[in-house]
């Protein structure tokens, strides 16, 4: 460099630069309900992906951009599969996991001319709903435990506030996902009724399930999901992990479900 | 490899796993790990004959160590079944009398494992690990002739430690989703990789179990036949090799039988196996050598059928 440049402003400018990268991104949600742990995002690529399968109980999540994330989920991934086969399956965790993604972007932030514009969620779950575990990891290797519900990227804040409102511990699955659609179409430009399946990447750690837990939800599953959040929203306005109405707006979404059955059809 | 690289803190460094760029996690412990591959490191030194007095031998290393014996496997209607003996043995010694010699590799196939024990149960893990592997970091599972040939891969890295007498062959099958039909895949130790139809066998008690399913074998049938067949084969293995364990009756221990369909991998359980054990030995007690195939009916030189003439 041609002029000193003071450690504290480079370390500023780096993180100026990755936060605002992170704001421009549309935001994604990981919140825990009593099925698991539900992830999210609004996503139209059938073949990029943010969530992600870790191991048995643990998911990747990510927001920013797409090459660097995918670096660090496969990093993640053979970090897994080592532990697990060097030791048991039984001694992979999340825990262990955050900790080592922590060091990893530390580095990065620090060596790295330009810091990675990712921000990641590692994510548990336990078998009963206190075990469940949500880590953030920020693009500079900060580490925060977080509780209940995480809303990575974008418009943060905004998103956030309406799901602290909303949220509660122990909701069913259709409960936290109508709350998590409603906030996430709180930002931008305000209410999305018109959210389809296909624009929508929703992934699911799934307690009750054996061996490996993580599964995405598309298809039927989704739809019904979706047409109970639309029609949730629709009937009560404000959404506090009430049941959807089933007559009428059932009737309505299911054109909107073979619209979307059919543009996702080869 | 230096004693260095044993446990090296230097796995976990970032390196090797931001830029591995591949999907086989065997060829990315090849970089960051390479002493948790289950392969025999160096050739083994010598032994003096002072510590060993019958160990200059070649091989005596490996006949020291458990061996484990017969696979069967054979394909039902719209699936494959696997069945293995429980019998592990070094030289004459039963070294362990539940050993587990069949297991889910996947979702839709299984893997059996005959010769050294240790290396071969590593050899399952490692593979198991390897196509879980594949599946998170490309998101689709392997097809079947790709987990074959990966197989074969991993049976061929073992050479070094086979031409030290420290043998692993296994035996593989799955179920094919594209076909809807159960597909087997025998191996040898340089890694040659063959399908076979209809049944195969691996292990010491091979042959006899192979010619007992010859006679016991039709196409196509149900998945519990086809069970009790691979059963009566184990029997017969068991029978003529005093390596492949029979079904132990006083102690509840029965061979392990997995069948793999649409539904995908399933363990036969340690009661439905004890049925099918029973249904064996009751018939083998008015039959010990099993049941018997028919005859085909003789051609006269006129070309009709009849019986043979009286001698």
């Amino acid at each position: 460099m041609p002029f000193y440049v003071s450690p504290e402003q480079a370390m500023k400018d780096k993180a100026d630069y990755a936060r605002k990268a992170i704001t421009r991104i549309r935001s994604g949600v990981v919140i825990a309900c009593d099925a698991g742990i539900l992830f999210i995002a609004p996503n139209p690529s059938r073949a990029l992906r943010k969530f992600s399968e870790i191991y048995d109980r643990i998911a990747f999540a990510a927001v920013g951009r797409y090459n660097e994330f995918e670096n660090l989920r496969k990093a993640g991934v053979r970090y897994a599969d080592m532990t697990g086969f060097q030791y048991d399956r039984q001694d992979v965790t999340a825990r262990g996991l955050a900790n080592w993604y922590a060091q990893l972007l530390g580095a990065i932030f620090t060596d790295s001319p330009k810091p990675y514009e990712v921000e990641i969620v590692v994510a548990e779950v336990g078998k009963t709903a206190d075990d469940d575990q949500i880590y953030r990891i920020t693009f500079d290797g900060s580490v925060a435990d977080e509780h209940g519900f995480v809303v990575m990227g974008g418009q943060a804040d905004q998103v956030a506030a309406a799901l602290k409102d909303a949220y509660r511990d122990g909701m069913t699955l259709e409960g936290a996902f109508t709350v998590a659609i409603t906030a996430l179409g709180s930002q931008g430009n305000g209410d999305r009724s018109d959210v389809t399946a296909a624009q929508l990447e929703v992934a699911l750690l799934d307690r009750a399930r054996p061996h490996r837990t993580f599964r995405r939800l598309t298809g039927a599953r989704l739809e019904t999901l979706l047409a109970g959040a639309i029609g949730g929203k629709k009937e009560t306005g404000a959404i506090a992990g009430q049941p959807a109405d089933s007559a009428g707006p059932a009737d309505e979404s299911a054109d909107g479900a073979g619209e979307a059955e059919a543009d996702r059809e080869d | 490899m230096g004693a260095d690289s044993y446990g090296s803190y230097e796995r976990w460094l970032p390196g090797p796993y931001l830029s591995a760029g591949t999907s086989s996690f065997t060829d990315f412990l090849a970089a960051a790990a390479p002493d948790l591959l289950p392969q025999a490191p160096a050739p083994a030194p010598p032994p003096t004959p002072a510590t060993a007095p019958d160990a200059a031998a070649p091989g005596s290393f490996a006949r020291a160590l458990p061996h484990g014996t017969t696979i069967v496997a054979a394909a039902c209607d719209g699936g494959v079944v696997m069945a293995g003996d429980r019998r592990a043995t070094a030289g004459n010694m039963i070294m362990q009398r539940d050993i587990e010699k069949v297991f889910r590799s996947d979702e839709f196939s299984a893997i059996g494992v005959s010769g050294v024990a240790g290396i071969g149960v590593e050899l399952v893990r490692l593979f198991q690990v390897e196509l879980e592997h594949y599946e998170k970091i490309e998101g689709r599972a392997l097809s079947l002739d790709g987990k074959a040939n990966r197989l074969a891969g991993l049976v061929r890295g073992n050479i070094g430690g086979a031409m030290q007498g420290l043998v692993v062959v296994p035996l593989f099958c799955g179920y094919d989703e594209d076909s809807d039909v159960g597909r087997i895949f025998s191996y040898d130790v340089a890694g040659g990789r063959y399908e076979e139809h209809r049944f195969y066998a691996i292990g010491s008690g091979s042959v006899f179990a192979r010619g007992s399913l010859k006679k016991l074998y039709r196409d196509g049938m149900p998945v519990a036949d086809t069970v009790l067949a691979c059963m009566e084969a184990l029997y017969d293995a068991a029978d003529d090799d005093s390596a492949t364990g029979g079904p132990d009756m006083t102690r509840r221990l029965y061979p392990v039988v997995a069948t793999i369909t649409a539904d995908g991998f399933e363990r036969v359980s340690d009661d439905s196996a004890a049925e099918y054990a029973r249904t064996v030995v009751e018939a083998r007690m008015a039959d010990p050598d099993g049941p018997h195939a028919a005859l085909p009916p003789a051609v006269t030189p006129n070309g009709s059928r009849g019986a043979l003439p009286k001698r």
